[in-house]
């Protein structure tokens, strides 16, 4: 079982139904976890060391730990699913939504058994229509066996689920900017503390998790946790959806052991590049993440070593620079994108990003100054972590603080050029 | 002179359905606006004004979610809403291109609908199908693999 998140996903298209999910062991791990105490399973979760595959990477069991519990708890908490996935690049919740959703939804199931939530929803991002029609029926199919809407046979647990689909803007993917979604405001994120594990949704506790996390979760619970930390090649356990994009010869997805290193994704499985074009440079887990470059090529695609040579894991969906791309146009792509998509809420971010991508435009214009790029370093200082609301500023910084220094040349012959060399 | 309502019934009667499982009215603001471009292609200012009305708030405060959310139209679309990608995986497997060539046979640019209402123009944010860029979006059909070829094609299914 080597590829264990995804080996029931046909071929064809179509998504499991519930007895087909049944017939290879689908709600069993529910099963499992309703004769365990929520704590329990909370512990087996955490003894995995399954971390959230949403981008920031934060501890799933430990995040499940923060909510309170016991009698004193309140008695209303929500549980969601974040299948947004807006990060541009990045495409590997899609296969899990439109393949298998009774996965999610064990996983939801089990989530929310172990922090006592009676409330669920998916919220789901607007353009992926095939996957809100995979869910809704899967999610009714759920309520007609019993799994949702009545205590399930042999507990008094019992969960409601929702599909709320979203009307766009990357910001709610954002989990405190999702809360506000679902409760029909403006998606501007909230200040953290408090946290939603303790005041989320309509100020009750709530968790937020991302699909690819929460569909390895009835995984740990049937095969435990020890079986899960060998799944993957390094400290950090389980496999991971790995994905490639740009002039590869293979574009793709491919669940790798977690730590699976770049040049084995982009030689072995996405056939190395096109004909005719040469590796530049790759933006390891989406577009908020740090270039890497040919030297990193042996790095272990795993949150701990992607981090130490100055990058994230993020989704772990590569967008692959060739040499017949220019980089400075890539990276206004990119800036573009978040300046259209930042909330308005804090001023850095507000006003640095259409700043910063004025001056892209500029350098590809070719009326860019030396200058020009004194001031892009210094607004990757102005939006750095802790000085914006959230982490979209931060995140846009990431492509651009490192095209700067991995593409120098690059930026400066847009100047002494007075024009993209590429054009 | 009050203006004619334009929300029928049954609009009305399954906006009150979804609010009736939120702790709070206003917290239907998004799904009744989807209910009423559902049923008219976008959001009118009489729209809004009645759902305020149902919703116990402010024709203002709708209005801040409203615009708020690209994906409500707060002015007339075409028939056929064509949401082409422009998001880094597509831009650098020629969005560039297929953007010139269905702007040249629509004759519109971004924002804008054709002169016989058929098509409405706009961009979003990465499809999340990057291994087969470029990609658009006509109404809720995902076109993948988007060619300089294949486009006018695709473009002329939609009547
Ligand atoms: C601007 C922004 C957009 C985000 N978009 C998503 C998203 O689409 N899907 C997702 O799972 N997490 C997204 N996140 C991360 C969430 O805030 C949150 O960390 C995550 O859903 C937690 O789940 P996990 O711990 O299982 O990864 C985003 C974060 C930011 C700052
Ligand atoms: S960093 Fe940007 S997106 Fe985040 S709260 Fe501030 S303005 Fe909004």
């Amino acid at each position: 079982m080597d590829k264990p998140l995804t080996q029931h996903i046909k071929k064809d298209g179509t998504w499991l139904s519930l007895k087909e999910y049944e017939a290879v062991g689908g709600y069993q791990a529910l099963k499992k976890a309703l004769t365990l105490e929520p704590k329990e399973v909370t512990t087996i979760v955490t003894d995995s060391g399954l971390k959230g595959r949403g981008g920031a990477g934060f501890p799933t069991g430990s995040k499940w730990a923060t909510v309170p519990m016991g009698a004193d708890a309140p008695a209303i908490k929500y549980f969601i699913a974040n299948a947004d996935e807006m990060e541009p690049g990045s495409f590997k919740d899609r296969l899990l939504l439109e393949g298998n959703p009774h996965q999610l939804i064990e996983g939801i199931l089990i989530g929310a058994y172990a922090i006592q939530a009676r409330f669920s929803y998916i919220f789901l991002r607007w353009a992926y229509h095939q996957a809100a029609k995979a869910i809704t029926q899967c999610i009714q199919e759920a309520y007609e066996a019993g799994y949702l809407g009545t205590p399930i046979a042999g507990s008094d647990f019992q969960l409601n689920l929702s599909l709320h689909t979203s009307v766009g803007r990357y910001i709610c993917g954002e989990e405190t900017a999702l809360l506000n979604a679902l409760e029909g405001k403006r998606a501007n994120p909230r200040s953290k503390p408090p946290y939603p594990t303790v005041h989320g949704l309509f100020g009750k506790p709530t968790i937020v998790n991302n699909v690819e996390t929460l569909c390895n979760v009835p995984l740990i619970l049937t095969n435990g946790a020890d079986w899960f930390m060998k799944l993957s090649k390094t400290g950090e356990g389980g496999t991971k959806l790995y994905g490639a994009s740009g002039r590869v010869k293979r574009p793709g997805l491919w669940e790798l052991p977690l730590g699976t290193s770049l040049r084995e994704i982009l030689e072995e499985h996405a056939g190395g590049m096109k004909d005719g074009y040469q590796f530049k440079g790759v933006l390891p887990g989406g577009g908020s993440t740090d270039f890497l470059t040919e030297e990193h090529l042996d790095v272990p695609m795993d949150y701990k070593s992607v981090s130490a040579v100055g990058s994230r894991l993020g989704t772990g969906t590569i967008i692959v620079l060739d040499d017949k791309t220019c980089p400075v146009g890539m990276v206004r792509n990119l800036e573009q994108f978040f300046a259209q998509e930042s909330c308005g809420w804090c001023t850095p971010c507000r006003e640095g990003l259409p700043w910063t991508t004025k001056l892209l435009d500029g350098l590809e214009k070719g009326t860019g100054k030396m200058e020009d790029l004194d001031i892009l370093t210094f607004q990757t200082h102005y939006m750095a972590p802790g000085n914006t609301f959230c982490a979209l500023a931060p995140g846009a910084m990431e492509p651009l603080q490192s095209a700067l220094k991995l593409f120098k040349t690059d930026f400066d012959r847009h100047i002494h050029e007075h024009k993209c060399p590429w054009e | 002179m009050e203006p004619e309502h334009i929300l029928s019934d049954t609009e009305t009667a399954a906006i009150r359905e979804i609010y009736r499982h939120f702790p709070e009215k206003s917290a239907a603001c998004i799904e009744g606006l989807k209910v009423i471009q559902q049923h008219h292609r976008w959001v009118s200012d009489q729209a809004v004004r009645e759902l305020a009305e149902i919703l116990d708030m402010s024709p203002a405060a709708i209005d801040s979610v409203a615009t708020y959310y690209s994906l409500i139209f707060r002015r007339p679309v075409g028939r056929n809403v064509i949401f082409l990608c422009d998001s880094v995986s597509c831009w650098i497997m020629g969005y560039d291109q297929i953007a010139a060539c269905v702007k040249k046979q629509l004759a519109i640019s971004y924002g804008e609908t054709t002169s016989d209402d058929r098509y409405t123009l706009l961009t979003i944010p990465c499809l999340g199908t990057c291994d087969h860029a470029p990609a658009m979006i006509i109404n809720e059909d995902l076109h993948r693999d988007l060619t300089t070829e294949n486009v006018a094609a695709i473009l002329n299914t939609y009547g």
